[in-house]
């Protein structure tokens, strides 16, 4: 017996069907490589909410602005390569959760570098800026509290009516 | 509510089949080759052997999870956090009307030990619950041989993230945890970290998947990532998850792999809502007032995004916190 693993990508995904009598805004049914095909680089689009946490989608494409958040955060890499620069940072961010965008450059010294693929999760810590860089788009989610970055746009990436 | 103390009798061995017979609070459990009969002071109930014994093993490991676990439509466990409920058709609609259904409330740890005694008389050598029906033998039949594997494994959560030193370990062939069938025609490898000097141990990356896939149990989600009370789950699943969940709160479902067909039902009632199909990339939260069980036709991967907030249940029955997760989609 052989088996054909289906794993979505940017280039390929096949969105699943939610069939129900019931508000399907209850649901909030999107798919993370629709949500990043429709992203600009570097958004932060939240498709999960657990009251203050989130789970973002973001498309990886070039480089990203600095970001560092209060609390750990982590990143699964869901489609392409991504390289993660971190600094540990001079001076902790002092906002109350969430990722906040430090702009080109973050204060502090060198702690490494993670060069991640699909599947792989990646520790983002706390007190540590991190950033990504992607040579082609690449998909990644991060799973956070709401901050300052993230973005929600609910009804433009949920599915409201039976397909 | 009246917490009952109670603990499990067990009867003699049955002189054909070999299984003992339970007896905990007013409830009874007594299996034959092919089924369990459960009864209570007003009623009975019989369920397929090999359902309610992948439930059970489940239930106690998740330590009875968030809210609900229906073993099927009459019977199962309703999870207070300190103390748990076994019920007999209190969500079931025949059940209330002829005013059949039961419930007892005991100590969590009292149903843990009367719920292992029974697993482990009535689970034999050869007969795995956690796995994929294709890759174990049946429950079905005479008592055979005692087990040596442990009842419950895989539940073990990490605290802060899976491998970083002093947590818990991804699965690998060290640890006796080959790639599963379903999986070998994936490629797995694993990131590069570069650390710089004074700065080692701090940065860590493993290859998710490659855990997931080697997993030997399905439908248990295990702990992967933890930001404060915001809990990453993975896990794999085949075939379909024995019981049914009773959201407590809201839990939100990122299909990795494949896809799973979730059916969905009203919590209270078990009345048909429809289903949803999951595939690879899709997401979906199971709002705090639905039942729902998965069905993956072939091993899929699941990730599952928990929220341990304290006295989250209390606020979601209470109508403080909405039974949906996404309030923006009010006007949409």
């Amino acid at each position: 017996m052989s088996f054909q693993t289906q794993l979505g990508s940017l280039a390929s995904y096949n969105k699943g069907t939610i069939e129900l009598d019931d508000d399907l805004r209850k649901y909030a049914f999107s798919n993370i490589f629709e949500v990043a095909a429709n992203s600009k680089p570097y958004e932060r689009v939240a498709v999960v909410k657990n009251l203050n946490y989130v789970t973002e989608v973001v498309r990886a494409e070039g480089s990203s602005q600095w970001y560092a958040a209060p609390h750990d955060e982590f990143a699964v890499v869901m489609d392409g390569e991504v390289e993660f620069n971190f600094v540990k940072l001079d001076s902790a961010p002092t906002h109350e959760a969430g990722a906040v965008a430090l702009g080109d450059s973050a204060q502090g010294k060198k702690m490494g570098t993670v060069r991640a693929r699909r599947g792989h999760q990646v520790l983002l810590p706390a007190g540590a800026a991190y950033q990504m860089n992607a040579k082609a788009p690449a998909v990644v989610i991060v799973q956070t509290s709401f901050g300052p970055t993230t973005v929600e746009r609910w009804s433009e990436i949920c599915v409201l009516s039976s397909n | 509510m009246d917490t009952k103390v109670a603990e499990i009798i067990a009867s003699q061995p049955d002189s054909v089949l070999g299984f003992r017979s339970f007896k905990f609070g007013n409830f009874e459990f007594k299996r034959d080759a092919y089924f369990v009969h459960i009864s209570w002071p007003k009623g009975s109930h019989t369920m397929e052997i090999d359902r309610f014994l992948r439930s059970l093993v489940r239930d106690i490991g998740w330590g009875f999870f968030y809210g609900w676990i229906f073993f099927d439509d009459v019977f199962g466990t309703q999870n207070h956090y300190g103390t748990v409920d076994i019920f007999a058709g209190t969500y079931s609609k025949a059940h209330r009307d002829s005013e059949i259904d039961y419930l007892e409330t005991y100590p969590t740890e009292a149903v843990i030990k009367a719920f292992e005694a029974i697993a482990n008389d009535w689970i034999s050598e050869g007969y795995d619950p956690l796995r994929a029906p294709l890759e174990t033998g049946s429950p079905m039949g005479a008592k055979g041989a005692t087990r040596t594997d442990p009842l419950v494994r895989g539940f073990t959560p990490a605290k802060r993230m899976l491998g970083l030193p002093g947590d818990v370990s991804p699965r690998s062939d060290q640890s006796g945890h080959p790639i599963n069938r379903a999986f070998e025609d994936v490629q797995f490898d694993q990131p590069e970290i570069i650390t710089e000097p004074g700065f080692e141990g701090q940065l860590h990356a493993f290859n998710l998947y490659d855990h997931i896939a080697r997993s030997d149990v399905t439908w248990n989600p295990s702990v992967t990532a933890v930001t404060d009370a915001s809990i990453c789950c993975v896990t794999s699943e085949e075939h379909m998850l024995p019981c049914i969940h009773g959201n407590d709160r809201n839990e939100w479902f990122i299909q990795l792999s494949d896809e799973i067909h979730w059916r969905i039902a009203d919590k209270n009632t078990g009345m048909p809502r429809g289903r949803i199909i999951m595939r690879s990339g899709d997401v979906c939260a199971m709002p705090a007032d639905i039942r729902h069980q998965g069905f993956s036709p072939k091993r899929s991967m699941l990730m599952v995004m928990e929220n341990g907030t304290p006295d989250l249940a209390e606020r979601y029955a209470s109508g403080e916190l909405k039974p949906y997760p996404v309030e923006a989609l009010e006007n949409a």
